[in-house]
């Protein structure tokens, strides 16, 4: 749509205003360097808890339907697949997959590992089913993306595990914005703080647009 | 924390029946999840009012952790899930 919005390609004040309510949900104006930026790390996110999945019996949430078997006749794994219930009862070893799936009993790992079993797929499904609602809305292009109330939900979610990650990755911790000048610049993470910032920014504006 | 829970005495044998299964769902600070998010989730989760929400995202971040919720522990556990979903380090533990 165009109109009342004037160029495609929107104003610089616009691009950094993030989201505002809308009488049907949410919009905003992304520029293409945004929108790629955001389309890569929601990207790398999905992938993430797609590819390394121990359990799911081979229909991970990877799979079109999540937990589906895709095809074959259904033996006692892809049963197990459908109900949601794996194999896998361990804490990630990926420290961003830990913190994006974390044990539920915090001194008792028998507990966590059965929690696990019935509940990872159904969070990994939820998680990537997220990503794929921003990758679906956002054109790769940049431009105004507007949102339904469970799309902006879904974007909400995405949007803060790709903070959670890049803040294990920036090892952000309370005291992060005072010791932020110690990245120097030509360390890799440097560009990342930028990109952490603006998308708690963003973040922040959609929660206010959806309160 | 800095601020020690106040004893709790204990009812007499008799007196009142203590509630079964008081499992409660705990949320633990993290220096990543936004103040505002954690509030909005907390009033989407539970439905509880904005003044509530804020009260447990305010414990969270100060005491480092707050009980969010208690009951059975399938509800408990359910609440973890939904938690889980929305990026809060959530657990859950016996209200001992």
């Amino acid at each position: 749509m165009t109109g009342e919005d004037g160029s495609d390609q929107g104003s610089l004040e616009e691009l950094m205003a993030g989201f505002r309510a809308t009488s049907g949900g949410v919009t905003a104006r992304f520029g293409a360097a945004q929108a790629t930026i955001i389309r890569d790390l929601v990207g790398q996110i999905a992938d993430l808890i797609s590819e390394d999945w121990p359990g799911g019996g081979g229909a991970g949430p990877g799979a079109g339907e999540p937990g589906w078997p895709d095809d074959g006749p259904a033996g006692p794994d892809d049963l197990a697949a459908m109900i949601g219930l794996t194999d896998n009862t361990k804490l990630p070893d990926d420290p961003i997959l830990a913190r994006l799936l974390p044990d539920a009993y915090r001194d008792d790992p028998e507990a966590s590992g059965e929690f696990r079993r019935y509940t990872e797929q159904g969070l990994r499904s939820g998680k990537v089913a997220a990503a794929r609602t921003v990758l679906a809305t956002l054109p790769a292009g940049g431009g105004r993306v507007r949102l339904s109330g469970p799309e902006a939900e879904a974007w909400l979610r995405a949007l803060n595990d790709v903070r959670l990650a890049l803040g294990v990755r920036l090892e952000v911790t309370d005291d992060f914005d005072d010791r932020v000048e110690e990245i120097a610049p030509d360390d890799p993470r440097a560009a990342y703080v930028d990109v952490y910032h603006w998308l708690a920014f963003l973040e922040e504006t959609l929660v206010r647009a959806l309160s | 924390m800095s601020v020690a829970p106040a004893e709790v005495e204990r009812p007499e044998t008799g007196e009142r029946a203590v509630p079964d299964s008081p499992w409660v769902t705990i949320v633990w600070n993290d220096p990543v999840n936004l103040m505002s998010y954690v509030t909005y989730v907390f009033q989407t989760v539970f439905g509880y009012g904005k003044p509530k929400a804020e009260k447990l995202m305010l414990d969270v971040h100060h005491k480092g952790k707050a009980v969010v919720s208690s009951g059975a522990r399938e509800a408990m556990e359910r609440d973890a899930e939904t938690l889980h979903g929305y990026g809060l380090w959530a657990t859950i533990s016996h209200d001992s």
